[in-house]
């Protein structure tokens, strides 16, 4: 502790905040957001039209889906099981790409800037629609019956190793963010490069790219939406059937955007708080 | 004279255009501590890095107890752990604590088990001075206890060689003593040291020889009294009369 000279004030614990300050961190936004949800939520369940279509989109009367042994019964559940297995998909196979991409062996190079400049290169709506209606079809053929890939998986694997590729862009970075120092001061205490990079550099890199990661859970959610062009039953893809049969496709696209509004919100505020967490630790 | 610890042999490194050692010659014998001094880009540095291979030499070979570092059959990562290295920017795991810092290449390299490297860890942390702050990370030091820490995190592989590039160049003036006490120690124990520092008292109170390197090359190579009192080449007069004053 350092002494102070007699008679300075003491240092203020936490700086007071003008009220414009506390208005400008308060977040208004989420509590603006949240209100008009609400209200909608319960304009819609009085609305037997609305209660119809979410009714549709949360509990459909069709039979259920299975993806990857997990059993799916409705649109909202299959937009989540989209959503997480697509981004852990992603998030171990970009790691994967991600320190290819840093790799000095030029086969490990090339073939991991091949892949992520293909995946980037093409919109990932036109990456769905191939693997849905080209190349699962295609292997089907030659498979046979015993292809264990359903139209539903192919689509999210679709999502998962499309992604992987940005994903991959943002490990890099963060790899490339890390002082050569360190790198230098664990080769020159014997480590290996593999090892220096496992335990030294890793560690460091993927605790400083979290913020990016977890926004890209995010977008990916939204994106999500894009397998419903091969009828993967989740949200968008219920709104459309309810649309086709009823032709009611204010309250059918309205429920959808709400569902997804919902679930956006609740990811941002956990990634909010996971990057404050990882903020205060770093 | 028995065979030399670490021998280069007319080592060239050139970076694209710029050449930073141009046919270095140096043997340095088994407990000798070398200090190299020089004017910046002198090569001093990149001298240095080559006798871990942090740096691969553009021609020429080191020898370290009679192993050429260039040959492909040399395991290169088994060599390093005989060489230490302390780096002007400490370079510490800021992730790891102090204490994992420096049980981590004990563990991955020398597959030491958890009682043993924790207990090589304190030890040397008694002997750099700083046993309290085993618990601590990095980011909570001072510089000089960060280089103390990197000392210790580099002898923890007992190594037979022990490199020094500028360790106290980062640091805040009075911070500098605790770490060149550290080194002369280490120097009095009978490590090899080849340390780049113009810490001069370190070099006249620990070193039994001093090089001096200008345009990647040796100019003197002599003891630190010899050098002060009598300059053999007008560079070094000037370099001299440049760092003492």
């Amino acid at each position: 502790m350092s002494v102070k000279p007699e008679g300075s004030p003491k240092p203020a614990v936490r700086s007071r905040l003008t009220f414009s300050e506390q208005m400008r961190h308060f977040p208004w936004w989420a509590v603006i957001m949240i209100a008009g949800l609400a209200i909608a939520f319960v304009a819609m369940m009085g609305n037997p039209q609305y209660r119809e279509a979410l009714n549709f989109i949360v509990r459909p009367p069709t039979s259920t889906e299975m993806a990857f042994g997990i059993e799916v019964r409705n649109g909202l559940m299959m937009t989540l099981v989209t959503t997480i297995v697509a981004y852990l998909i992603a998030l171990i196979f970009g790691l994967l790409l991600g320190v290819m991409r840093v790799s000095k062996n030029p086969i490990l190079f090339h073939a991991s800037t091949l892949y992520v400049e293909l995946m980037r290169g093409v919109p990932m709506l036109v990456l769905i629609i191939w693997i849905g209606f080209v190349v699962v079809p295609f292997l089907r053929l030659q498979a046979g019956d015993a292809f264990p890939l359903t139209n539903v998986q192919g689509a999210i694997l679709g999502l998962g190793f499309g992604y992987a590729a940005y994903l991959a862009e943002v490990y890099r970075s963060g790899i490339e963010s890390i002082s050569h120092g360190q790198m230098e001061a664990a080769r020159s205490l014997g480590m290996g490069y593999v090892q220096s990079m496992r335990y030294v550099i890793l560690p460091q890199a993927i605790r400083r790219v979290v913020p990016p990661l977890a926004n890209d859970l995010v977008a990916l959610l939204k994106d999500s939406a894009l397998v419903s062009v091969v009828a993967v039953p989740e949200i968008l893809q219920m709104a459309r059937l309810y649309v086709s049969r009823t032709f009611r496709a204010f309250e059918g696209y309205n429920s959808a955007a709400f569902l997804y509004l919902v679930l956006t919100l609740a990811f941002i505020i956990v990634v909010r708080l996971i990057e404050r967490r990882w903020r205060s630790n770093a | 004279m028995p065979d030399p610890i670490i021998r280069v042999v007319e080592l060239h490194k050139h970076f694209g255009r710029v050449s930073a050692l141009n046919g270095v010659n140096l043997e340095v014998q088994q407990g000798q501590v070398v200090v190299i001094i020089g004017p910046s880009g002198s090569g001093k540095s990149t001298l240095l890095r080559c006798i871990n291979h942090l740096e691969k030499p553009t021609h020429g070979h080191v020898f370290i107890e009679g192993v050429d570092l260039e040959a492909k059959s040399t395991n290169i990562n088994k060599m390093r752990t005989e060489i230490g290295m302390v780096f002007q920017q400490f370079n510490l795991f800021p992730h790891l604590t102090v204490l994992n810092n420096i049980t981590l290449a004990q563990k991955v390299v020398r597959k030491r088990g958890k009682e043993e490297r924790e207990q090589v860890a304190r030890q040397l942390l008694e002997r750099v001075g700083i046993p309290e702050k085993a618990d601590a990370y990095p980011g909570q030091l001072s510089g000089g206890q960060q280089q103390r820490v990197a000392i210790a995190r580099a002898l923890a592989m007992n190594p037979k060689i022990m490199l020094f590039d500028e360790p106290t160049s980062a640091l805040d003036p009075e911070m500098i003593t605790e770490v060149l006490d550290v080194m002369q120690d280490l120097a009095q124990t009978g490590m090899t040291m080849v340390c780049v520092t113009h810490e001069m008292g370190f070099a006249k109170a620990a070193a039994n020889r001093i090089i001096f390197m200008d345009q990647g090359l040796i100019v003197e190579d002599t003891t630190p009294t010899d050098l002060y009192e009598n300059p053999q080449h007008e560079r070094t007069r000037l370099f001299l009369s440049k760092i003492l004053h």
